[in-house]
């Protein structure tokens, strides 16, 4: 029988606020232990929540993004359970009434082997604010659990898919546009090994055709997009042998463990979704005007995908470029500040996509920390565009430019990369070369078409590589043929 | 509806409130009595009635996102809970408050 695995993804992105979305405590990362635990935080008696204004913007600014509903009036719910990383004994959470409704965000899925690149749009639930819980700390004192509560109450936006993918790759893709989404419009830091950015993701195989959903088991708090890939790969596979033996699935939480690749279901807790949520009386409904939406609006960066279409038609990149050059605003704006510096915008967008990144992804490093400003790529571009230099050439100039030196013109000079562009100079090259190469010269006439590539060849060493080679290759036409 | 034994035990436990079989059997006659009022209560026609999330008639009021809370863990951890070992000492170590082992 052929399946279709059918999959959905609860994320939980940590907001980026100064404080908690409950009270003034710092959620700044890698605090001592306890230190930002405030009375609310250790959910001390007789403390009260008071909303931070930020993280509803964060929201609202979620919402505006995946061209969503925002809800005019939300309602914050207690999530009831017992583990001591929770001292309330309920997570404040949003239930019935989240504060974004429905939206969309669509995904670029990457061709595998012979199956070409698609886009899809990936339907998005709903997104709702509630607060992060503590850290358990095993092992610092023999028998017991350590508890920090410095990320207890930090705020997050769990933002939920309907069940819309149909692969790993498809989960994998939307997982990576969401990670660039909420960066872009500067909600979530997308630190992964932080825990800024966390995915749990819903699986369920069903046979192809079937149009109702099997039983799904989830996994657990994936923090990186290789992980989820084996994750969601591995537990398919699983889900299928079991099916296909004869066995059943039963709804299970799982975790995924990289060392061995597989999936483990986690204890099942008998009454784990008894949870109880009821309206949170210490916090009013939260209420979002027109104008609320339009303050927020107002501040919000142009989308990566109304970007993408103007680079497309405003500088004739191809689609792919447009995209790759629109993962990040940081990389938007290194593109878009070499072409405002006298660029052309193809070449700018290869050397950006292709020395630049090369060089960025073998050290693993953002494009903020390129050695090489937008102004001196430009500067560097501008003199291959005037005939200065060549590709190749460009390329010298490029690495020496990477470890720091940023005076193009200077570097050219230094290294001898001027090219010979003088028609004069460059006919009297040749007019040695074929001089000197009677033999080749006679393999052209006798129609081996090898020989030609043989005399630029020659003429470009005899010029110790600085003639301009479009114009080499135009005068040996013109001499051999004229 | 009616309640069961089992769900006032449910109930209990997911409350982590420890009832006795007497306790148990009161606590369900109250909780009946209770579920007895909103059955009642259903008949009312609330078509078009917005569900009432609180009791005031008020939207939540907004804080600005600046830090206001200062580290107090050293007043906070000197008032922690003991352990149940006999030690009147709060049980903290390493900054962290100790609870029995969680195994997850």
């Amino acid at each position: 029988m052929e399946w279709e695995v059918v999959i959905g993804l609860e994320t939980h992105t940590q907001l980026q606020t100064n404080t908690k979305i409950f009270s003034g405590a710092s959620i700044k990362y890698g605090a001592e232990p306890n230190t930002q635990a405030c009375e609310v935080s250790l959910a001390l008696p007789g403390v009260l929540p008071v909303l931070n204004k930020e993280a509803v913007q964060c929201a609202i600014k979620f919402g505006l993004a995946i061209d969503a509903e925002i809800a005019p009036r939300s309602v914050f719910a207690r999530k009831n359970y017992f583990y001591p990383d929770l001292p309330k004994g309920y997570q404040i959470s949003q239930y019935e009434l989240p504060v974004v409704g429905k939206g969309a965000v669509t995904i670029q899925v990457p061709a595998v082997g012979k199956n070409p690149a698609y886009e899809k749009v990936i339907n998005i639930t709903r997104a709702h604010l509630e607060e992060d819980a503590g850290k358990s700390v095993h092992g610092a004192v023999e028998g017991m659990s350590g508890i920090d509560l410095n990320r207890a109450g930090t705020p997050l936006l769990e933002i939920v898919t309907e069940p819309d993918m149909r692969s790993a790759a498809e989960a994998v893709a939307y997982a990576k546009k969401l990670h660039e989404l909420v960066q872009w419009i500067g909600i979530c830091d997308g630190n992964m090994q932080e825990g800024s950015f966390r995915c749990d993701v819903n699986v369920s195989v069903r046979p192809k055709g079937s149009d109702k959903l099997g039983t799904r088991r989830e996994i657990k708090n994936l923090n990186s997009f290789k992980f989820m890939q084996q994750a969601i790969e591995y537990e398919t596979r699983w889900q299928i042998g079991t099916l296909e033996d004869g066995g059943t699935i039963q709804q299970a939480t799982v975790l995924f463990n990289p060392d061995t690749g597989e999936t483990r279901a986690m204890r099942s807790k008998e009454e784990a979704n008894d949870y109880r949520y009821f309206p949170d009386p210490d916090l009013l409904p939260l209420t979002i005007t027109e104008a609320d939406k339009a303050a927020v609006q107002a501040t919000m960066p142009e989308l990566a995908g109304a970007m993408k279409a103007r680079f497309e038609t405003q500088h004739g990149l191809s689609a792919y470029d447009a995209n790759a050059l629109t993962t990040s605003r940081e990389l938007a704006a290194y593109f878009t500040a070499t072409v405002d510096a006298g660029a052309e915008a193809k070449q700018a967008a290869n050397w950006v996509m292709g020395s630049i990144s090369a060089k960025l992804n073998a050290e693993n490093q953002p494009i903020s920390a390129s050695p090489v400003s937008a102004a001196n790529l430009a500067q560097l571009l501008k003199r291959i565009a005037d005939n200065t230099i060549s590709n190749n050439a460009a390329k010298q100039v490029f690495e020496v430019m990477w470890v720091g030196d940023s005076d193009v013109d200077a570097i050219i000079e230094k290294l001898g990369l001027k090219q010979v562009s003088d028609n004069g100079a460059i006919e009297a090259i040749i007019d040695e070369v074929l001089a000197a190469n009677p033999a080749m010269v006679e393999e052209f006439k006798a129609g081996k078409e090898k020989a030609f590539n043989a005399l630029v060849g020659q003429a470009m060493k005899a010029s110790k590589g600085k003639a301009n080679p479009a114009q080499v290759n135009e005068v040996l036409k013109r001499k051999l043929t004229g | 509806m009616a309640l069961s034994i089992e769900d006032i035990k449910k109930i209990a436990h997911l409350a982590r409130i420890e009832v006795s079989e007497q306790e148990a059997s009161a606590t369900l006659s109250k909780l009946s009595g209770i579920l007895g009022l909103i059955e009642q209560m259903q008949a009312v026609d609330t078509a078009g009635i917005i569900p009432m999330s609180h009791s005031q008639d008020l939207s939540q009021r907004l804080r600005d996102d600046v830090i206001s809370k200062t580290n107090q863990r050293e007043a906070f951890q000197a008032i922690a809970p003991t352990l149940n070992n006999g030690s009147n000492e709060p049980a903290v170590a390493d900054g962290l408050y100790l609870v029995p082992k969680v195994i997850e």
